[in-house]
């Protein structure tokens, strides 16, 4: 493998399943130390446990990323652990049912801005504010081939997802004078706890997407991976596709 | 090695961001075919990284024939080709387009363009048949932006994301993959000659202005593209296809 991360201080959001938790294993892998949260604390503690059974070096933090005092909390007790911060992968997000528009509630659609969005922007202004202490730092935002498309009957998230993107180029543009660098990953479906939840044919979700099947989340990972390392030093606000060519169609 | 045992043809191979994606497809395993307007800049680079590993053709990508003869010496001399890096271009003459000739239009449509189209049609057939690989058109920052006096190159650098995109959908039931890479400005020759040309026509320092306006505030080196290139052409880019890979220091923000 391409990416050697070691003792790099990662953290992860959303870790406990999912692309969060196949990004942990990837870092982990590459040789960093990794700080990964969930808001689930049944889903943390496995995953932490899996983690620590492959020899990981793995601080948990229970974590609601849309609470900032939760947030600053939760960056306090990286620093604290491993002293510094060098990658965030702000990936921690949430869906609603399908449903038309005109039928998602006021208390869905805050639910999911809360986390997707707002809890982007939290997170990002922690981990800002400790990479300026350290002068230097990469932030990759879990962002979605629907920051560029549409997905009907998801509106919330949708939205959300068009939002990541565009705090994603701006903050980047803000802070490319003082070594960080904050790009954005746009994933493609990939079978998740989130995505079964949501959909019931998956066979038909894979027919949206060029290469007619689903991504895995190893293949999203080594996305993230390389946004997150050396191998892209020329590249900041920049969404990088991970979609098997469904913003191709 | 990342690409272990794959075959790469690459045209512009001689140029800025070709040689550095030579060397790096090299260091990670690759045999690579070097292709060229000439054989004078690719070759003193095969005698460097050995014959073993490389050889080098020449080709006018605007030429039929001549394309399909690259090709065909690429499967002779590795038996296949995995990854096609379609990255030969000029970038004509710098000018208002009120101020241009229409013959810049057509020399810059003619290798930006024509070039990467043959490339493709007599280099998916070859790939289809070898079971699929990974095909990446060098775009540019301009393929997604506008620029006064550079209309001719970023027509046809827009142009090629139309083509990556039908590439993309006609050819993944192959398993070829097809995306392009946006390189923005990149220390080259073929940047200098966009500074001199602005220049010229009494337009401004073009590097000055690029500078200015790119987040990182710098020029990117050959590497950093080449590096995207590797990504790209390498298995651990296996779900991407039909998308556009920016390596511009952020000036599409």
């Amino acid at each position: 493998m391409a990416f050697d991360f070691k003792d790099k201080v990662v953290l992860i959001t959303g870790a406990g399943a999912g692309l969060g938790y196949a990004c942990a294993v990837a870092f982990a892998n590459a040789g960093a130390k990794i700080a990964i949260t969930d808001i689930s604390q049944d889903a943390l503690d496995k995953a932490v446990d899996d983690l620590n059974a492959s020899g990981a070096e793995v601080l948990g933090l229970l974590n609601d990323a849309s609470d900032s005092a939760d947030v600053n909390a939760m960056l306090g007790a990286i620093v604290a652990r491993f002293g510094r911060l060098d990658i965030a992968v702000n990936n921690a997000g949430t869906a609603t049912p399908l449903q038309e528009f005109h039928e998602v509630s006021e208390a869905e659609f805050d639910r999911v801005i809360a986390v997707n969005l707002k809890g982007v922007w939290l997170c990002m202004q922690a981990e800002i504010r400790q990479m300026l202490e350290q002068g230097c730092g990469r932030i990759v935002n879990m962002a979605s081939a629907t920051s560029r498309n549409t997905f009907p009957n998801a509106s919330p998230y949708v939205t959300s997802k068009f939002a990541v993107a565009g705090l994603t180029r701006t903050v980047a543009v803000e802070y490319a004078d003082r070594d960080i660098r904050i790009n954005a990953i746009c994933p493609g479906n990939v079978a998740t706890p989130l995505v079964v939840s949501l959909v019931e044919d998956l066979s038909v979700l894979a027919t949206k997407h060029a290469i007619k099947r689903l991504g895995t989340p190893e293949e999203v990972a080594n996305g993230v991976m390389f946004l997150a390392s050396d191998l892209s030093s020329f590249s900041t606000g920049s969404l990088l596709e991970v979609d098997g060519g469904w913003n191709a169609i | 090695m990342r690409l272990d045992k794959k075959v790469v043809l690459i045209t512009g191979a001689g140029g800025g961001i070709g040689q550095a994606a030579v060397r790096k497809f090299v260091s990670e395993g690759a045999k690579v075919m070097l292709a060229d307007i000439g054989t004078e800049s690719t070759q003193s680079l095969v005698d460097e990284l050995g014959s073993d590993q490389c050889a080098c053709v020449a080709v006018d990508v605007t030429q039929a024939d001549q394309v399909e003869n690259m090709v065909r010496a690429t499967v002779d001399t590795f038996g296949g080709i995995d990854v096609f890096v379609a990255n030969a271009g000029i970038e004509g003459k710098v000018g208002s387009i009120i101020d241009t000739d229409v013959s810049n239009l057509d020399n810059v449509m003619a290798v930006n363009v024509r070039g990467v189209w043959l490339g493709l049609h007599y280099v998916v057939p070859v790939m289809r048949d070898g079971g699929g690989g990974s095909i990446m058109i060098t775009s540019s920052g301009a393929g997604v932006q506008g620029s006064p006096n550079t209309a001719c190159y970023n027509a046809s650098k827009h142009a090629v994301i139309g083509l990556m995109r039908c590439a993309a959908l006609e050819f993944a039931q192959f398993g070829i993959r097809v995306n392009t890479v946006n390189p923005g400005a990149v220390e080259t020759r073929m940047m200098a000659s966009i500074v001199d040309g602005f220049a010229e026509v009494g337009a401004g320092d073009f590097r000055a202005m690029v500078e200015a306006v790119t987040p990182l505030g710098r020029y990117g080196q050959p590497d950093e593209v080449a590096n995207m290139m590797v990504f790209l052409g390498s298995d651990e880019s296996s779900y991407c296809t039909g998308s556009v890979y920016m390596v511009d220091g952020g000036n599409a923000t």
